[in-house]
């Protein structure tokens, strides 16, 4: 190479990092299946919002990629004695309008988030204490020890209590409000980006925060956010490049998107576990030809059923592979380390299931009717319809009752009278606990589901609900982690319900776009990066 | 006159009160809105208290003469979903449907008029015969079919159009208007078109007929013997008569355009009050769909007197019989 070669080659390089640098305008644009409805941080406990909510609020703790809690809007918090934590703020934080962030708004949000239309109650105990010590540190004074106090406190975001108050916003924006609520339409945190302008139901925009505390993990000028109900016109959008992101990709597409060469799939196990459930409280069941007794009520039936039905088949078939078998109630990911193993999915044994059918009494099978969503999960309709084609063959004849989730919800909640013998339910932990499913899904429960408002079964042990007891207020981690492994092993035994799978997750994202998959399927804006 | 409109009013009146009462009976039938504001993990007692809250336990025809009380005061209620006046959120959005559906029946009228005229003047062309087998796709195929069709086309291969969204807007007043924005423009082809072909089939079908019939009749064999010009008289003399029925289709199909774009908006992601209700029923947000049902009969109520109206002034006989009613 010659001198002068070199030398030009030198010059273009520095021309090419030189237009390199300027910071070109990076609008981010995505489309989600549903609406950003609410802007009120404490109007909808829902995944997808929450996740929304995180571009402008900012809670106390905060999740990492890997789900880890770390420090939020408190630098650190140390518990004190058992029942006094401490939590010491960040200073120097400001929320968009400029006001300082300070204890105060740590103890107005705790009362805001407990109060009347908060559909976030449960982030805190009801009884818990939020004590300002100076205008950085908070006390939480407790009436029982709790391990997991914080665990959900990354969803759990701080307002400004001056803001609040000036635009007549102190309490939630309830469900039945009659007049319209100022912080349903304007956000107010301390968070990485600012909305600039919110049409409920058609258009959300964002711009950064210049003033933003933290390390910025984004590179994007603007963030643009449009519902698209439609799964075909949603995929239409990511594969046109008019969006960048979207979710959840209908498993039929996976193929299309991938093969488009601008975009993909990005798949990843989600938190949710996909399970069956038998009325066990009913002394008969309220739709099935058996009179006088409930056959659930017997373990063998329940293991029938479950040796029965054929994990696999469903992920392969229903799923288009697009699944993870679940040998338990609860995400593999969020058991104590080394206890997944211990849960391996059930294996099919058709022979043992007709056997243990016939001990049980039942040598013919019998006959009920299953309640399934049919828009509510990935596939759920379908997952039935092979569910009631596998019980077939151990003689079980299963009519299927599919419909639309606000008319299933309506009949197997607590609200509709626990209305069902047979039904198809998925479930997220919201704290990433085995707590939250030990007392939702298998906690015992009375008619108005007092104690495990989610077992629309009613399925009820005793001793289990002990070892619940013991595992809310054991502080040290490895006694509640065998406790942990402990209650499941009990629940195993008693085929309490049948854990189907986890779906997998599956957004469609341009291949200009870096974005970050986290197993709870909260998409975060601040860790977006755009080519 | 007066006494006509007035008592047209009154049936108008009794019509809306229909439609609401309807509508009551059968959002029982629709789910439990409550299961749809909260999230998956909301205890049962908050659910029954929001219940409690929301009236929702109240026997139907209290709930309904609630609603009643608030509509005449042109109070519509809070939204379920979006914790917004109902009243502003259709009024937000009743821009969009208006003008996809002016676009849609502009476009049917002018194609759909064309076509048929060209259709029953060269009746064995081979364009004529092209005319006709699009009509037959416009009658046959789904509205969401064509537009997931026109998308893939469009949008996805040849990226030409948007798939989904109103584009840019500008805001006149209270008013939104994609038509003063290129994006604007480019985003309403598709949603016209598919909104459009079922009119657009319709009106050249009947176009088509009338002609012929026109055609045939003894004033046009006049005309031809005068040796007026062809143009003249197809022009002037037959296509005038063809219209009178095609204006009355049009006025009255204004209406079925208007409601049914609940469909095209779907597929387009078009921000109006058809999505609006679309979404609405998915999530049982009883206070959108009871306002949106009210606003279409009243649509469809006002048209009808309309064009009654029209008919008095065009037809004079009409004028006679409201006077001496039989």
């Amino acid at each position: 190479m010659s001198i002068r070669t070199r030398v030009l080659a030198a010059a273009v390089a520095a021309l090419l990092a030189g237009t390199a640098v300027p910071a070109a305008a990076k609008t981010f644009r995505f489309a989600f299946q549903g609406n950003y409805q609410v802007l009120d941080p404490y109007t909808l406990n829902e995944t997808f919002t929450l996740g929304m909510h995180a571009a402008a609020y900012e809670g106390l703790t905060k999740r990492d990629k890997d789900l880890n809690i770390i420090p939020g809007l408190a630098e650190r918090w140390e518990v004190l004695e058992p029942l006094r934590w401490r939590f010491h703020l960040r200073k120097g934080v400001k929320f968009h309008n400029g006001n300082p962030f300070t204890a105060d708004d740590v103890v107005f949000s705790a009362q805001r988030v407990r109060a009347n239309g908060s559909d976030l109650k449960t982030r805190l105990p009801a009884d818990a204490e939020f004590v300002k010590v100076d205008d950085h540190t908070v006390d939480v004074v407790l009436k029982t020890p709790n391990p997991i106090l914080h665990y959900e406190w990354d969803t759990w975001y701080i307002m400004d209590k001056e803001w609040a108050e000036a635009n007549n916003a102190v309490n939630p924006t309830s469900a039945s409000a009659t007049t319209p609520s100022y912080a349903a339409l304007n956000a107010n945190g301390t968070g990485p980006f600012i909305v600039e302008s919110h049409q409920p139901g058609v258009k959300t925009v964002w711009k950064p925060n210049p003033n933003w505390w933290g390390q910025k993990e984004h590179n994007l000028t603007e963030v643009i956010f449009t519902p698209i109900g439609n799964d075909a016109t949603r995929v239409a959008a990511l594969l046109s490049g008019e969006v960048d992101w979207i979710d959840p990709v209908p498993l039929q597409d996976i193929q299309r998107v991938n093969s488009n060469p601008n975009t993909q799939v990005l798949t990843g196990p989600e938190l949710r576990t996909i399970f069956l459930g038998f009325d066990q409280r009913r002394d008969e069941l309220k739709y099935s030809n058996v009179k006088g007794k409930n056959p659930f009520k017997d373990v063998r039936v329940r293991e029938a059923f479950q040796k029965a039905i054929d994990l696999n088949l469903i992920k392969e078939r229903v799923m288009r592979g697009a699944s993870v078998p679940a040998g338990l109630l609860i995400s593999p990911l969020l058991l104590p380390s080394g206890a997944a193993e211990l849960f391996p999915p059930a294996k099919v044994d058709i022979d043992g299931a007709k056997k243990l059918l016939a001990e049980a009494g039942y040598p013919n099978g019998f006959e009920v009717t299953m309640d399934c969503p049919n828009d509510r999960y990935v596939n759920d309709e379908q997952i039935c319809q092979a569910v009631v084609g596998m019980l077939a063959r151990i003689g079980v004849k299963v009519n299927l009752n599919a419909q639309t989730k606000t008319r299933y919800f309506a009949k197997v909640l607590a609200t509709g009278g626990y209305d069902t013998s047979f039904y198809l339910l998925g479930w997220t932990p919201g704290s990433f606990d085995s707590w939250n499913v030990l007392t939702n899904i298998t906690g015992c429960r009375d008619d108005s589901g007092k104690g495990g408002p989610f077992n629309f079964g009613g399925y009820c042990n005793p001793k289990l609900d002990e070892l619940s007891a013991k595992i809310l207020v054991e502080t040290d981690k490895a006694k509640r982690d065998a406790l942990i492994v402990e209650a499941w092993k009990l629940e195993r035994a008693d085929v309490s319900h049948i854990p189907l799978h986890q779906q997998t997750l599956a957004w469609g994202v341009s291949k200009k776009a870096k974005v970050v998959q986290r197993a709870d399927n909260q998409f975060l804006l601040y860790w977006v990066n755009k080519e | 006159m007066l006494a006509f409109i007035v008592r047209r009013a009154l049936q108008a009146l009794g019509v809306l009160f229909a439609v609401g009462l309807i509508a009551f009976a059968m959002f029982r039938f629709a789910g439990d809105p409550v299961n749809q504001m909260v999230g998956a993990d909301t205890p049962p007692e908050e659910r029954l208290a929001i219940r409690e809250q929301l009236g929702l336990n109240d026997p139907v025809v209290l709930q309904f003469a609630r609603y009643l009380a608030g509509a005449l005061r042109f109070d519509f209620g809070i939204s379920y979903q979006f914790r917004q006046p109902v009243a502003q959120l259709l009024s937000e959005r009743m821009p969009a449907t208006l003008e996809l559906a002016l676009c849609a029946t502009l476009l049917a009228l002018v194609f759909g008029i064309l076509m048929g005229v060209y259709s029953a003047l060269r009746r064995d062309s081979a364009l004529a015969k092209l005319f006709q087998a699009i009509s037959l796709i416009g009658v046959s195929l789904p509205t969401f079919l064509i537009g997931i069709l026109l998308i893939y086309l469009f949008a996805v291969t040849l990226g030409w159009l948007p798939s989904n969204g109103r584009g840019e807007t500008v805001r006149l007043g209270w008013w939104t208007t994609g038509l003063l924005t290129w994006s604007g423009l480019k985003a309403l082809i598709m949603p016209s078109i598919t909104l459009g072909l079922f009119q657009m089939t319709l009106i050249m079908r009947l176009v088509r007929a009338e002609m012929l019939e026109v055609l045939r009749t003894d004033y046009i064999r006049f005309a031809r013997a005068r040796g007026l010009r062809t143009r003249a008289i197809h022009f002037g003399h037959a296509l005038k008569n063809t219209l009178v029925p095609v204006i009355t289709i049009a006025g009255l199909q204004l209406g079925s355009v208007i409601a049914f774009a609940i469909i095209t908006e779907t597929v387009f992601q078009w921000p109006g009050m058809g999505l609006l209700f679309v979404q609405a029923v998915q999530n049982v947000d009883i206070p959108i769909m009871a306002a949106y049902l009210l606003l279409v009969g009243l649509i469809f109520v006002v048209i009808n007197l309309v064009v009654d109206i029209l008919y008095t002034v065009v037809d004079p006989r009409l004028r006679v019989t409201l006077r001496r009613p039989a």
